[in-house]
């Protein structure tokens, strides 16, 4: 599991769940003319995050599922971008890790919680005015509220539930036997939109949605149907802080048009748009927060 | 900084919330280590290298029953944590 | 007179016909059950599947409608039952039923499929409190079948596994969704399927006892519902809440329906 060859699912046996694993470098300039080389490691329960940035602008990353060990999948995931550069361990001269391994990442220098890190690294990708950042991960969801420079000010994590979260996604996905990737625009396929499933707990949902198959409605209905259900649920807990404008999602969830447009219109609000792939967002912060503190050490040292 | 430990599930919804900006320069002595029966609270020093008050990681999922005690239906009509901190930094969701 | 009681399970209904009786020298013997009838409703709708469970039950006890004083329903689906004369909550209809079984019972502890609670009981069998873990899969049934597909064993086979083991190892996970997870990679990390199926059984122990311990544990505990089938979890429920014995009835997945039938039968004699 912790090496991206290791995927090739037999016709039977089809990992529905499955996400798209990536790796991205700038081509345009070469890490080798920076000053300053970070990197950030975020390993989530679900997936593992590495981003580089060089002088304070994001380089490069690779996101990719998280193995059954932690240090190896952090190692798994650095190793994946900084082979598409020509990098070695040596070149970097801080690592962060973040996440829920963040304190299984072997060669970092510092820890930083993901709840810092995704409000960091949403103010570079949405920009300063983002303000109040939802981030749907594998395994849990929060909900955060930060400053114009990205320091938090109210936050709230919801990892004990599974609903609101990609794993209560992937369930639909597995139980639908439709690619995740499919399950946004299938959800808009619809002649109306249905009420929401009911049950907040996945594992009712899942009946829920079993029954609702039986009771006539198409696959693309119960998928509308779900969507709502999630968009509904991370509202609610993003009403316990508060919604400001300059509002920003990251995580999986935000590739999912279907919870995501729900989301906008519940709220009645659009989300920041970003060009940077929504996943990295803890990575990128917590490499952004070693690049600040090569600063302060620099400023440190010339004084 | 306003830390909201706890969460929300079909059952219903339970935080504990912590104001840190209160919190830092605590003026109560630290009294919430001591108040809570179930010892929920520890001092740690969050990513902004603030000394302040959480939630302890083995209490966040648990809270409706760990809190279970000290709640109107065991008796209490106030809450020691809450109680004990006397700027106010600490509240209860339920 | 006949009276009947129904409870609309989330994965079962079961019927319960009770017919009053006096026997001489033994007046305690108010009651005789006619026939206690469980039905999986399948294909059909929850109103359809109420009306055959009914008349299945009624055919097997050689009686008809028209014998039957009163109907009353408890359970999720109880608003389903549309030939039922009134509706009575859960609570109500399992302090009766365990009450009428153990007159002594002072907490009752009911754990179905999808739901688990805690219920204080008066002598005379009226509930008093109580508390559930309403709509959230973990602390009912579903936690431990869920547990038992990902070990693949059986649920007989997954009690009686834990039984085995003499190992409490704890589980992280709050919720059915991520402990099925963590299931799986102790099987990866070749932990013996017996401490396994402890420890998820010690969890789903733990919640209910968390919940029941809101009401608060007093004179005789008795398990009702589905989950009394599973000697391991009886043994974990015992040890959280650190009781001596749990009083187990026969039939335990009808207590709630027999508790409907005699609550019918007071209001109608």
């Amino acid at each position: 599991m912790s090496n991206q060859a290791a995927a090739p699912t037999s016709p039977e046996k089809k990992e529905f769940w499955r996400w798209q694993e990536n790796t991205w470098v700038d081509e345009s300039r070469d890490w080798r003319d920076a000053k300053i080389l970070t990197c950030g490691i975020d390993v989530g329960s679900v997936s593992s995050q590495a981003v580089l940035v060089a002088d304070g602008e994001l380089y490069g990353y690779n996101s990719m599922r998280t193995g059954n060990n932690s240090p190896d999948s952090a190692r798994n995931a650095l190793q994946g971008v900084m082979d598409k550069c020509g990098m070695a361990l040596e070149d970097i001269h801080f690592v962060v890790g973040t996440g829920y391994g963040r304190v299984n990442v072997p060669f970092a220098h510092k820890a930083i919680t993901e709840i810092a890190c995704h409000a960091r690294g949403a103010n570079y990708m949405g920009g300063n005015q983002v303000r109040t950042i939802l981030d749907m991960g594998g395994q849990d969801c929060k909900a955060i509220h930060c400053d114009e420079r990205g320091k938090v000010t109210n936050f709230l994590m919801n990892d004990k539930c599974a609903a609101g979260t990609g794993r209560g996604m992937e369930v639909i996905s597995d139980l639908m036997q439709i690619p995740i990737g499919e399950l946004g625009p299938r959800s808009f396929d619809v002649r109306e939109e249905p009420e929401a499933v009911s049950s907040i707990c996945v594992v009712f949902a899942k009946s829920e949605a079993l029954a609702l198959l039986k009771a006539g409605y198409t696959k693309n209905m119960v998928i509308a149907a779900y969507c709502q259900a999630m968009a509904e649920r991370v509202v609610s807990l993003l009403e316990r802080i508060g919604v400001e404008e300059g509002f920003f999602i990251t995580g999986g969830i935000a590739k999912n048009p279907g919870v995501v447009k729900r989301i906008e219109k519940l709220l009645g609000i659009q989300a920041l748009d970003t060009q940077i792939d929504s996943q990295i967002a803890g990575a990128l912060g917590a490499a952004l927060f070693g690049h600040t503190l090569m600063m302060k050490q620099g400023a440190a040292k010339a004084a | 900084m306003i830390a909201n430990y706890g969460y929300k599930d079909g059952s219903g919804e339970y935080y504990i919330s912590i104001d840190t900006d209160q919190c830092i320069d605590c003026a109560a002595g630290r009294a919430c280590l001591g108040a809570c029966p179930k010892q929920m609270f520890e001092i740690i020093t969050d990513d902004y290298d603030d000394e302040v008050a959480c939630i302890k990681e083995a209490n966040r999922r648990t809270l409706a029953f760990d809190c279970a005690d000290c709640k109107p239906a065991a008796g209490h009509d106030s809450l020691p944590c809450t109680d004990a901190c006397t700027p106010g930094a600490v509240r209860h969701s339920w | 007179m006949i009276t009947a009681g129904i409870d609309m399970g989330s994965r079962s209904i079961k019927v319960v016909l009770l017919e009053k009786i006096s026997v001489e020298n033994a007046p305690q013997l108010e009651f005789a059950v006619r026939k206690a009838h469980l039905m999986m409703p399948g294909e059909l709708d929850a109103d359809e599947a109420a009306d055959k469970a009914f008349d299945d039950a009624l055919a097997d006890a050689g009686l008809s409608r028209a014998d039957v004083g009163s109907v009353f329903a408890t359970g999720a689906g109880r608003a389903q039952v549309k030939f039922a004369t009134e509706g009575v909550t859960e609570m109500t209809a399992g302090a009766k039923g365990a009450n009428y079984m153990f007159p002594a019972a002072g907490t009752v502890v009911d754990v179905g499929a999808e739901e688990g609670r805690g219920i204080k009981t008066d002598k005379d069998g009226r509930a008093t409190d109580f508390a559930g873990n309403e709509k959230c899969a973990a602390g009912a049934g579903s936690f431990a079948e869920a547990m038992s597909r990902a070990l693949q064993l059986s649920l007989s086979e997954f009690g009686a596994a834990a039984l085995r083991s003499d190992k409490s190892i704890p589980m992280n996970a709050q919720c059915t969704v991520f402990a099925e997870s963590e299931v799986v990679s102790l099987i990866h990390s070749s932990t013996p399927k017996e401490d396994i199926a402890r420890a998820v059984l010690d969890a789903v122990a733990s919640r209910v006892c968390a919940m029941v311990r809101r009401v608060g544990i007093e004179g005789e505990v008795v398990l009702i519902g589905g989950m009394v089938h599973n000697p391991g979890f009886v043994q974990s429920l015992k040890n959280a809440m650190a009781v001596e014995t749990i009083s187990l009835p026969e039939l335990p997945e009808y207590v709630s329906a027999l508790g409907c039938a005699l609550i019918a039968a007071e209001r109608l004699h």
